[in-house]
């Protein structure tokens, strides 16, 4: 009996690891077989996809994959992933700096303001929750439409300037809501106006949350996909997602090797993002309890 | 001069001077937006033409529009298995790390990194490739020798699980909430839970997940809307809601009468329909929630 205790200790935690470790591997099993697949050649994809490792590496799919469908010409230059790719950095990043000034702002006056109504327009914040962009879609695409902005990034880059993501409010604003008020008051004392304290003391203690949320903002902005799909018109304007979706048209022969290695190369920006800004990410999520 | 100076410093001036980024935002990019569409809901629009009033006519067509309850069956049946679905792995998996070990960082990142990368177009086409009759989960099958041409989004009822599939396994963040909140309740219930000689089964059901419910709640609300409004994934695997409308999804059938069947004004008409469906579905929600959520805290 005494001997068997030590097994016990070891085998039960052990089986639990491996539990655990299958289900991570499932889990990942479909990314790391695009990113294996990618270094197949093209031909040979799908005669082996039941095998993870590639017989021989192959690179061709991604010099391929960089001018792939290069039939669109700017001034005679082809466009290349290049081009896509720099549209969606250019995309998600100016959006996100929008997003993050706005939502900062409102967010401090959310916290620390004091006005006519306040309670009502924070509950019509927490209701913009409730309306994903899905069913925006017509609606806004039917105003953007009459205002003539379609056919140009104007309709998803003018809204992030004007705080139009609950999500980030409310994320800023539970954290503010945690920096003690004797700071601002002492403040006060000093001198400092409205502005002055958001400025100098709730600014600069928010980082952590302007962090999450700009990480956040520019990870879905990476990936957004409706809102050029519906604004975007000109290949020369396609982001990265968009381009994606147009070389894997079903009407076309698709080359899946070229497309399974520009689609790896377009998730390695949101991986290399994960990997060095994971506590970030995680206290987003857990803090805040939203994102389903 | 001096007057504007003095207003525009006056505190509760300078907070509404904050939030009106997001007054104008509200206005202009929602309630604008939502009441032109109104207005489109009652005239034939087609994108290029002049507008003419036809009363509620898109609102009755819709009776008649068979298309439109396959589209709703579709969306129901997806939300109402991959949202409960999810829901449960995301618990399940979340015990399951609860417990403390050096290699839980790792299988948190495993775990939610599909959550992550989930939304995007690059894994909707692998996802699409993969359950190709030559893909790579028929591949899979073969190898342990069961029938390897099986042609999962060609079949009505199984191209609707390729979506339901691609949703539950984006589990990992609902994962990290509930971590979050497990995390919460007090070690000292459990420790009077094991004095007082309760099961493990019994102090999850009469211990954890009551303390879970309103975070179960928040959740099932926020995830049910989203479910039916699916877009992207079903846009980019099936395309056209094929075979036989099965995973036409209300959103990619809105879509659709909106682009390609030059339909703006129905298309409006359903983007209210749906959010009366929303706003009914969150109201049954928060009626049962004092059933089973319970907020007495932890004490």
């Amino acid at each position: 009996m005494m001997r068997k205790r030590p097994m016990r200790k070891y085998i039960k935690p052990l089986i639990g690891h491996i539990l655990k470790l299958s289900i991570g591997i499932i889990m990942i099993y479909p990314l790391i077989w695009m990113v294996m697949s990618s270094f197949k050649e093209t031909s040979t994809i799908f005669h082996s996809a039941g095998r993870l490792i590639p017989e021989s590496w192959d690179f061709s799919n991604w010099t391929r994959g960089w001018t792939l469908g290069t039939g669109a010409r700017v001034r005679g230059v082809p466009i290349t992933f290049g081009t896509y790719f720099w549209n969606s950095f250019w995309y998600a990043g100016v959006a996100t700096l929008g997003t993050l000034m706005s939502s900062a702002l409102v967010a401090y006056s959310f916290s620390r303001g004091r006005f006519f109504g306040k309670r009502v327009l924070f509950i019509l914040m927490l209701g913009t929750l409730m309306l994903p962009a899905q069913i925006l879609m017509i609606p806004q695409f039917l105003w953007f439409h009459t205002l003539g902005w379609v056919g140009s990034y104007r309709p998803m880059i003018v809204p992030a300037f004007f705080a139009i993501s609950g999500f980030f409010i409310y994320l800023i604003t539970n954290f503010m809501n945690g920096i003690p008020r004797e700071l601002d008051e002492a403040a006060k004392i000093d001198g400092c106006s409205f502005y002055g304290i958001f400025a100098r003391i709730i600014l600069p203690l928010s980082v952590p949350a302007l962090i999450t949320t700009g990480l956040f903002s520019f990870i879905w902005r990476w990936d957004d996909f409706l809102g050029p799909l519906l604004y975007v018109r000109q290949a020369r304007q396609f982001p990265a997602s968009l381009a994606l979706r147009m070389f894997a048209d079903p009407t076309v022969g698709t080359d899946w090797g070229a497309l399974f290695a520009m689609s790896t190369l377009s998730l390695v920006p949101m991986v290399v993002i994960f990997i060095f800004t994971q506590k970030y990410l995680v206290e987003g999520i857990s803090t805040s309890g939203l994102k389903g | 001069m001096k007057a504007i100076k003095q207003f525009i410093f006056k505190d509760n001036v300078a907070a509404v001077i904050c939030a009106l980024p997001f007054i104008i935002g509200f206005i202009v990019f929602l309630v604008v937006p939502m009441l032109i569409s109104l207005y489109y809901s009652f005239t034939d629009f087609t994108l290029l033409n002049n507008p003419s009033f036809v009363g509620l006519r898109n609102y009755t067509r819709m009776l008649d529009d068979a298309r439109l309850w396959r589209s709703f069956k579709a969306t129901f049946y997806f939300a109402f298995t991959s949202v409960p679905l999810r829901l449960i792995f995301a618990l399940a998996v979340a015990m399951l790390l609860l417990k403390a070990s050096r290699m839980v960082g790792i299988y948190r990142a495993m775990y939610y990194l599909p959550s992550l990368l989930g939304g995007s177009v690059a894994v909707s086409i692998l996802w699409r490739r993969m359950f190709f009759v030559d893909g790579t989960i028929n591949s899979l099958l073969g190898l342990v020798g069961l029938n390897r041409n099986f042609n999962w989004l060609g079949n009505t009822s199984t191209a609707i699980w390729t979506l339901i599939l691609l949703a539950v396994w984006q589990f990992g963040s609902s994962m990290l909430i509930f971590l979050a909140s497990l995390k919460q309740i007090p070690e000292t219930l459990y420790e009077a839970a094991s004095i007082d000689g309760s099961s493990k089964s019994r102090t999850f059901f009469r211990i954890t997940l009551p303390l879970l419910t309103p975070t179960i709640f928040f959740n099932l609300v926020m995830q049910m809307i989203n479910g039916f409004l699916t877009f992207t994934p079903a846009f980019i695997i099936t395309r056209t809601g094929a075979p036989a409308d099965t995973t036409l999804v209300y959103t990619l059938y809105m879509y659709r009468m909106n682009f390609e069947f030059s339909s703006a004004g129905y298309a409006a008409a359903m983007a209210w329909v749906m959010l009366a469906i929303i706003a009914f579905f969150t109201f049954i929600l928060f009626i049962t929630k004092r059933f089973w959520v319970y907020e007495g805290g932890y004490s």
